[in-house]
């Protein structure tokens, strides 16, 4: 039965991830999210689900963990905080060229280099334009509450096996850090054997005799060859773009003034959306849950029923605000305001922004 | 007697196994890979678990492996196989898993990953072909090149006092307790590709007790290409140079050490 509780980000993401049936966890301990295998690994999911949960030698050989469960039609995920997830970046981009399903989580924390383990939203670049070479894009879910934590896990999985592709939940320090009450989801039993060879005939479980055998690669050594794959993977891309964009919009039907914010910044926006009604300023929030796909065409639209400013709100130099940017395609000002390296932005420095900025 | 009175089916002594497939090899002629890819199916055929068997391949000469290999394989990053095959082998404890691998792919960029997966014990088999030099990308100097030895990064021979030892990793695997197997074969005569053979054999065999412990075979090769001889040169050289450095012989069997690593 579903269960109400009060925990941690990183601990509904875990407990979320054994009741949505996964199947191996692999990863490596670093704040601010060590919570999420410290949880695994005392609720010892081997004995009640099958979940496998492994602790590695490094973030890369996690992600290759990944890749080979994945590669075999397994429901496989790691996570990991931003040094980390650059290590990932590799893997990565071979789980991409190989089409295969994961998930990765990314509790950001501030950069560069090591940089601080307070929270940041700076790896929204790394995440959403590419981080590992090749053209490649990662479905990206940023949760904005210990409810979406839990949610989004369950959501990525489904995402990432509908389209045979990574998935990322871009989440961070604050997010993970702190208490919430959660609603969890009733467990979904793993797959069987059966069921995974049904849904993944392409995974390698061994080739029955008088079959074509299974390869997963990303090597395609003919130039035409790997354009066609290209083609295909863009085309993919571009269907992800069209169905499966998802945000939240709060006040924005008569706003002249919207703030764009995901993760934690969301939330303190929405305590300067509503310092600023008190004030009588017209501001609504978008709340961009995929980060790619993006919300363009909800700015458009917005710009459309009358928004004249867009105020990109992040834990970053501002990264995002180029795509709102991109979205507004000039018919709107935009601008970003956010602080770096761990601060939080409160929400009274946020409309203190915000009246500038509409000025 | 006419020769079409030879050929018929029960006069047959020797039949290629039908899990590697006539794709021409991309390897050059006088290489061991193809002869370690032949028995290594032909055992695979053998024992009958070509169903229940996964491969992966690394990179380097045998990262197309999986083109001439008619079982299910996965392509892994630069070093990365072990951690593939154990991410494989923890959701499928009962399949075959072996990792394929060059000795720049697993004694330089994936040491970490053959040390920590062999130290898990991840009960697979890991193939480890040595040919002391990086023949893929045109010969440059690898992990476990000779001393004074001339590739294209050493052109004026390997000098230890700056580039390092050849590095020894199979004596330092077998130190690890959760290591059950290690071996170090050749396959350039016919004595030692039936020795090879028996070697590859055992470790399935040992895989099949589904009890922990990592197998791990080292194949001495020849690259006649990166060491400019002909495949007789090369194979003469590596019995007189390779074979003093790099031991061959059995190591370690069901966890013991059988002879001490640590060679004079």
């Amino acid at each position: 039965m579903s269960e109400l509780r009060l925990m941690k980000g990183n601990e509904a993401l875990a407990e979320a991830a054994i009741r949505a049936g996964v199947d191996a966890y692999y990863g490596y301990p670093i704040t601010p999210q060590s919570e999420v295998m410290e949880y695994l690994m005392k609720a010892n999911p081997e004995k009640t689900t099958g979940m496998v949960v492994l602790q590695a030698e490094s973030e890369v050989a996690s992600i290759n963990m990944v890749y080979g469960a994945a590669g075999a039609g397994k429901m496989a995920m790691t996570s990991s905080s931003s040094p980390g997830v650059s290590l990932m970046q590799e893997g990565i981009s071979y789980i991409a060229g190989a089409e295969l399903p994961c998930v990765v989580v990314n509790v950001v924390r501030g950069g560069p280099g090591l940089g601080t383990i307070q929270p940041s939203q700076a790896d929204y670049f790394q995440t959403v334009k590419g981080g590992g070479h090749g053209d490649y894009k990662l479905i990206t879910l940023a949760p904005a509450s210990v409810q979406e934590m839990a949610d989004f896990m369950k959501l990525a999985f489904d995402l990432a096996f509908k389209y045979r592709n990574p998935a990322m939940i871009l989440s961070d320090g604050a997010i993970g850090q702190m208490m919430e009450k959660v609603e969890l989801f009733d467990p979904i039993p793993r797959r069987t054997d059966e069921e995974v060879a049904l849904q993944c005939p392409w995974a390698t479980t061994g080739r029955k005799r008088g079959t074509q055998k299974r390869v997963i690669t990303s090597l395609r050594l003919v130039a035409s060859v790997q354009e066609e794959f290209n083609i295909k993977l863009q085309n993919k891309y571009k269907e992800i773009e069209e169905k499966e964009v998802r945000c939240e919009m709060l006040q924005c039907d008569d706003a002249q003034y919207v703030i764009v914010a995901y993760g934690s910044s969301a939330r303190t926006s929405m305590k300067a959306v509503e310092i600023a009604r008190k004030n009588g300023m017209k501001v609504g929030l978008l709340r961009p849950q995929t980060l790619w796909p993006f919300p363009s065409k909800q700015i458009e639209t917005l710009i459309n029923n009358g928004a004249k400013g867009f105020l990109s709100v992040e834990m970053s130099a501002g990264q995002m605000v180029e795509d709102v940017k991109l979205a507004a395609n000039g018919k709107a000002k935009v601008e970003h305001y956010g602080r770096m390296g761990g601060v939080i932005a409160s929400p009274q420095d946020i409309y203190e922004a915000l009246k500038k900025f509409a000025k | 007697m006419e020769l079409q009175d030879i050929i018929k089916e029960e006069n047959i002594v020797f039949k290629k196994t039908k899990l590697l497939n006539d794709k021409p090899l991309s390897y050059c002629p006088g290489c061991g890979h193809g002869t370690v890819h032949r028995i290594l199916m032909e055992t695979i055929e053998e024992l009958g678990i070509d169903e229940q068997t996964i491969g992966i391949a690394p990179v380097g000469c045998a990262v197309m492996a999986y083109e001439f290999m008619e079982i299910d394989m996965q392509e892994a990053a630069h070093g990365r196989a072990p951690a593939l095959a154990t991410g494989i082998k923890r959701v499928y404890p009962k399949k075959y898993v072996f990792t394929y691998q060059g000795d720049g792919d697993l004694a330089a960029i994936g040491t970490a990953e053959t040390m920590h997966c062999c130290n898990r014990g991840e009960n697979i088999l890991i193939i480890f072909i040595n040919n002391g030099i990086y023949g893929m990308t045109g010969g440059q100097m690898a992990p476990t090149t000779l001393e004074g030895a001339k590739t294209s990064t050493s052109p004026y021979g390997r000098d230890v006092s700056t580039m390092g030892y050849p590095i020894r990793i199979t004596e330092l695997i077998a130190q690890l307790p959760a290591v059950r197997y290690v071996t170090r074969q050749s396959v350039h005569t016919p004595a030692a590709v039936r020795k090879a053979k028996a070697a590859i054999k055992k470790a399935f065999e040992y895989q099949a007790e589904g009890k922990q412990g990592t197998c791990f075979i080292e194949f001495l090769s020849n690259c006649n290409s990166g060491w400019k001889l002909s495949p007789v040169q090369a194979n003469k050289w590596m019995e007189e140079n390779t074979f003093k450095y790099y031991v061959p012989g059995d190591i370690k069997d069901n966890f013991k050490l059988l002879k001490n690593p640590i060679i004079e």
